[in-house]
């Protein structure tokens, strides 16, 4: 099944070109990553997915985008964005607990019901791999936790709206390696329930979590292939360098 | 040559900084001087809480109690009518109106802080105080009310320009996460921003209460003077800063009514005082 169809999808800040002609299709429960140097357009790529670039005025986007077979710019924002979550590159906890951190967003569905909001907590914190490290401090401040506890309680908020795709932009930039071991774990765990994009800058994890690889550069998809293909024989040789070090 | 110059620059600046605090306290030790005085006279408790301000009668009475309620009434009608509008617009220009718009408006509330004091007062007489007087068939237009209106007018600048200052610089971040998570723009300023602002928008209201307490023209002019405790917000009152501006050219240098103007001088100095550090605060509460 095909969770999304881009079909050129050109995209403009004022007049310069962010994306030039993308077309490409992502698959359910797959971790599709986008790998490319900065400027190339991945990021961009990823916030048209759930219509985050229309928050700037500047941006202006042809072609089209099919969620599940329907057009992006059909569907009504805000439930695009509650199908579509996004986790992003620095970990954001809001001034609260940790209980309504999470519990945030389930809140804005005005949901009420205690037992209910509850539930859904707890089962997305033991979806996004920490509910047993803060089990036991749910009502204390989530600043409290390490980078990568935070990063995987963002995880878990954006779980408990009951997302279809998970964006994930950059999630470890911020984060040492063994946190980063922990998130990619979680994401290889979520695959089997969600759909996956992961933007990334270290071409390593692409390596290490990515089915599919999309490579970037200069707002051009140049390729996209199985990530083992990329990795080992990728068909351009742009695709090569930037993934042994030539430039980046 | 340049270290010397260099010196000289540094000590003439540390003059200029010491120059603002040495004036500063100068007035507040003048004060304390000639207000403290009234204390040999009457009582600090008959001074705060007596019911009756007749300066000139024989012996004086000296009690301030109506002046600050009328201080308290006037300012508590602009706080309420000024924070809602002040705030609603500060989120409107922070978050919803397009560029152009925005420009046009933050323009006019700079426009709104430049004019005279004592302008607004002329206009609300004019304008203001009959319509108080026709609307609620009152004897005079000249009433709290319309002291509390002309002073929102006031504050509203203050308000609207500091608390979009800290809208504007809730990070980017928190707006995208709550998108990111399927809010609404309503829910996105009602839960995400104004929480995220909320030091700085205290700050603003703050500041703006600030403002109206220590303003004395419009006041002067449009409240009635009624000496009185106030029984609502229709009748004439008298503020702490209308009395002192008043009835300061009519005092002999010297009387109890003299010393009892400055004292209430010190009231109003601390008055302020507590607001701009509670304001303060606010400001530079660090989470």
């Amino acid at each position: 099944m095909v969770k999304f169809v881009v079909r050129d999808l050109n995209i403009r800040f004022k007049s310069v070109p962010a994306l030039k002609g993308v077309s490409l299709e992502v698959k359910a429960h797959e971790i599709l990553s986008a790998i490319g140097p900065s400027n190339s357009g991945k990021t961009t790529f990823l916030r048209t997915l759930n219509q985050l670039n229309a928050l700037n005025p500047h941006l202006t986007m042809t072609g089209s985008v099919l969620f599940e077979g329907q057009d992006i710019l059909k569907i009504d924002v805000e439930l695009l964005r509650r199908k579509v979550g996004m986790v992003f590159a620095l970990p954001l906890p809001l001034p609260l607990s940790i209980f309504e951190n999470v519990a945030y967003g389930i809140r804005m569905q005005e949901i009420k019901d205690k037992k209910k909001l509850t539930d859904s907590v707890e089962e997305a914190l033991k979806e996004a791999h920490i509910w047993d490290e803060v089990k036991d401090r749910l009502s204390e401040s989530a600043f409290k936790l390490s980078g990568g506890q935070q990063q995987r309680l963002c995880i878990a908020r954006t779980l408990a709206v009951k997302p279809d795709v998970i964006l994930f932009d950059e999630p470890c930039s911020g984060l040492d390696p063994i946190s980063t071991a922990r998130v990619e774990e979680t994401m290889l765990k979520l695959k089997e329930k969600y759909t996956i994009v992961l933007v990334t800058n270290n071409v390593k994890q692409a390596a290490r979590v990515g089915d599919r690889t999309a490579f970037f550069l200069g707002g051009e998809l140049i390729e996209l292939d199985n990530t083992h293909k990329i990795f080992t024989t990728p068909s351009d040789k742009r695709t090569n360098d930037y993934i042994i070090g030539k430039f980046g | 040559m340049r270290k010397i110059k260099e010196l000289i620059i540094e000590k003439l600046i540390l003059l200029c900084g010491l120059a603002a605090i040495f004036f500063v306290v100068l007035i507040f030790l003048f004060l304390l001087k000639e207000g403290l005085a009234v204390f040999k006279m009457v009582s600090p408790s008959d001074f705060m809480f007596g019911k009756s301000w007749y300066p000139i009668s024989e012996p004086p009475k000296l009690g301030i109690l109506p002046l600050i309620m009328g201080s308290l009434v006037v300012t508590f009608g602009a706080a309420v009518i000024s924070i809602p509008i002040g705030v609603g617009c500060a989120v409107y220009i922070a978050e919803i109106a397009p560029g152009k718009i925005k420009e046009v408006l933050k323009a006019g509330i700079e426009l709104l802080a430049a004019i005279p004091s004592v302008v607004l007062g002329f206009i609300g007489m004019v304008t203001l105080v009959p319509l108080v007087k026709n609307v609620w068939h009152l004897p005079t237009g000249l009433t709290a009310l319309s002291g509390s209106i002309m002073l929102a007018f006031m504050a509203m600048p203050t308000i609207v320009s500091i608390a979009e200052d800290a809208l504007y610089s809730v990070p980017k971040n928190y707006k995208e996460g709550a998108f990111a998570l399927g809010a609404t723009h309503w829910q996105t300023i009602w839960r995400v921003l104004l929480p995220a602002a909320s030091s700085g928008i205290l700050a603003a209201v703050m500041l703006g209460i600030g403002r109206v307490i220590g303003e004395t023209m419009a006041v002067m002019m449009i409240t009635g003077n009624a000496a009185v405790i106030p029984q609502s917000i229709l009748v004439p009152v008298r503020t702490l800063t209308a009395t002192v501006a008043a009835e300061m050219g009519e005092a002999v240098v010297g009387s109890e009514h003299y010393f009892a103007l400055f004292a209430i001088g010190i009231v109003l100095f601390i008055i302020s005082f507590i607001i701009n550090v509670t304001a303060d605060l606010f400001l530079h509460r660090k989470q």
